[in-house]
């Protein structure tokens, strides 16, 4: 049924996964996906557990054979092809290091099951140790190095042999908050110098966009929307994907106005209606939901001053509300706003100035306005 | 007093094993290794006493003869060499049937573990004795063994089998494979399965992978296994005396035949101490291993 010539395209679609199926009994834990890799590109399954990204990389690496569909990488179909024959490593979310060996004995291990040369096998040892900053600790075993250095020594494991693919799961997971923000970069910096594929698991969505030149949301073994970040955060695809990806206030609404540039929706929920740029097709009187991030709603006392060039009165994109709570996060602080239909919405506001005059305060009665080009129309 | 309690219990809960020890193995240690340095003499009890008084003073008599005994015989040191050697191959036996039922019973489904290790613990309810009797029954020349094989015509005269060295290989691996089992299974059922991935995500195929990640992970379950077999193999007396051959006996039969035949006590006693002597140094080779391992899983 997909039978695309392996050569046809090699670098739009460098791993190609085709009507991807695997069962587990009962359960159908990854349904149909078919998804293209670019060569060189950091690719990030995103998704909760039980969403099926795990299981997704595990038939990669070989571990899990699919119940159905194919596995190209390379052009070479993997169906038929063990773990220890696959141009593919994997990281392991528990590093899986071999205890019993010092970090260059563990490194080296791949290189000795191809059979190199002792000196070959130092000399490449050294590079890739040297590469993520463990030049030092080869002599040591792992458990005498801290988690974030095992986190390194795992990924120059499996960065040695130079794979086609480097499969990560959870690549960030065990290690503390600073240290993650800082070896997200690091590894996007080894990514590009050795110019390996990446394919990243997570359930993380700040580390997935920060990893990710493209991002793959999961859903129940499905693919629920494939983008590049910004994609996926600006133009989700549905209620799942603006929903797991950041946070999102979500009205339902009926279309009342189906114009050429612009839709109206009719927002009980919200109390007012929004006004939107036209990015979906939908008919008249069809149920959708409004999604707007918070960070794009203007907070303000003055209706006048927040709605900008709306007309007074035309309660278009416009609610009155009431502060509730306030967190300051530093950076920038979220309001929870009860408005006056009495649903809650969120909105993020940078601190811009150190100590604005007048700040906000909880119960104080507020207005919040936003952009026609804000809110995003799902149709499911 | 909810302090004191527990401090007193604390001390109570060592208190017990240390009181065993010391009464049941420390002092009968003291006292064979005591008797190890007398001569015999026809009275009772029938060996010298250490002390003597000669003219109102205590007098130390330390008498080597024993031990010088023990080398001037031929008999006693090629004992200890059969009883070190029928161990050492029974151990290496146990080993090689051992491990792979250990193995798959840690690899099998959670279910059906404690059945099967059910049925390795399960021969321990019949009484040892009349295991042992019952290969008698087996191997001798018109036993089930022979007797099949006769009926098969795959022989036309009876084997060999009992009063072999093969006998006693076959009482010691039956009676102490369990021994062998429980350490190695303990060991390989915490075996992290993530890393044989992660050794076949590496390249290696599944047989590397089992040399190069399992093996030397189960070397300690191996050690205590090994020790659990090897220890009481050397000084077995039952299965020997029933299986084993007439011309070579092993050292724990010259001790039982040195104390009751020959009433030699001092002799039986040196005897002892040398079979202690020979078995402290792999049980601290093992210690210092367990120490090892302790220090790594830190």
């Amino acid at each position: 049924m997909n039978a695309m010539p392996p050569a046809a395209d090699p670098d739009s679609a460098y791993v190609r996964i085709a009507n991807l199926t695997k069962r587990f009994g009962d359960f159908l834990a990854v349904d149909d996906v078919s998804l293209d890799i670019r060569r060189g590109e950091i690719f990030c399954l995103l998704g909760g557990s039980g969403s099926g990204k795990t299981t997704l990389l595990r038939m990669l690496a070989g571990f899990e054979l699919p119940s159905a569909g194919t596995i190209r990488i390379d052009g070479a179909d993997m169906s038929a092809i063990p773990p220890y024959e696959r141009p593919v490593n994997m990281m392991f979310q528990s590093y899986a290091l071999f205890p019993h060996m010092s970090v260059e004995r563990n490194v080296a291990f791949g290189l000795e099951q191809e059979g190199l040369g002792r000196d070959q096998i130092r000399r490449q040892v050294g590079e890739i140790l040297d590469i993520v900053k463990m030049g030092g600790f080869g002599a040591r075993k792992p458990h005498q190095l801290s988690g974030g250095q095992r986190q390194r020594v795992a990924l120059a494991r499996a960065l040695v042999k130079r794979p086609k693919l480097l499969l990560l799961d959870e690549p960030l997971a065990a290690l503390d908050k600073k240290l993650r923000e800082h070896t997200q970069f690091e590894l996007i910096n080894i990514q590009q110098r050795l110019g390996v594929t990446f394919i990243v698991v997570t359930h993380d969505q700040e580390e997935a966009m920060t990893l990710g030149t493209r991002l793959g949301v999961m859903n129940h073994g499905k693919i629920a929307q494939i983008g590049t970040p910004s994609d996926i955060y600006e133009s989700p695809a549905t209620r799942f994907v603006a929903d797991f990806i950041g946070s999102v206030n979500m009205f339902e609404g009926r279309v009342s106005e189906d114009g050429a540039d612009c839709l109206r929706i009719q927002c009980g929920e919200l109390g007012c209606t929004v006004r939107a740029e036209r990015t979906v097709s939908c008919t008249r009187g069809a149920t959708v939901w409004t999604a707007i991030r918070p960070e794009k709603i203007n907070i303000s006392r003055q209706p006048l001053a927040a709605a900008g060039a709306q007309q007074a009165g035309s309660a278009e994109n416009l609610v009155r509300g009431t502060v509730r709570g306030i967190a300051y996060m530093g950076d920038m602080s979220i309001y929870l706003v009860q408005i006056d239909s009495g649903r809650m919405m969120r909105v993020t506001l940078p601190n811009i100035m150190r100590g604005a005059e007048r700040p906000l305060a909880r119960e104080e009665s507020v207005w919040l306005s936003w952009h026609g080009s804000s809110p995003v129309i799902l149709t499911e | 007093m909810a302090r004191l309690t527990t401090a007193s219990g604390r001390r109570l809960v060592a208190g017990i094993p240390t009181l065993w020890l010391l009464v049941l193995f420390l002092i009968p240690f003291i006292i064979v290794f005591r008797i190890s340095f007398s001569e015999v003499r026809l009275a009772i009890p029938p060996y010298t006493p250490l002390l003597t008084w000669r003219h109102g003073s205590p007098v130390l008599q330390l008498h080597w003869s024993a031990y010088r005994f023990l080398f001037t015989d031929a008999l006693y040191v090629s004992s200890y060499l059969y009883s070190l050697k029928v161990a050492a191959v029974s151990t290496l036996c146990c080993l090689a049937v051992g491990y792979p039922m250990a193995y798959c019973i840690a690899r099998s489904d959670a279910a059906m573990r404690p059945v099967l290790l059910m049925l390795i613990v399960l021969p321990f309810w019949t009484s040892f004795l009349l295991r042992v009797y019952a290969w008698i029954g087996l191997l001798k020349n018109n036993g089930v063994i022979n007797n099949v094989l006769m009926y098969l015509g795959v022989i036309h005269h009876p084997l060999a089998l009992l009063q072999t060295d093969f006998a006693v290989y076959i009482g010691i691996v039956y009676s102490y494979l369990p021994f062998m089992i429980l350490p190695l299974y303990a060991n390989l059922e915490k075996h992290d399965g993530t890393l044989l991935e992660a050794a076949a995500d590496l390249g290696a195929r599944p047989l590397r992978a089992f040399l190069r990640v399992t093996l030397p992970q189960s070397f300690a379950g191996i050690v205590a296994g090994s020790l659990l077999v090897f220890i009481p193999a050397v000084g077995e007396y039952v299965i020997p005396t029933l299986l084993g051959r007439t011309d070579q006996i092993m050292i724990g039969r010259v001790l039982s035949d040195e104390f009751f035949e020959n009433r030699d006590w001092p002799v039986a006693s040196a005897v002892a101490i040398v079979i202690l002597l020979l078995l402290v140094v792999p049980i601290m080779l093992f210690q210092r291993l367990e120490r090892r391992q302790l220090e790594a899983a830190k």
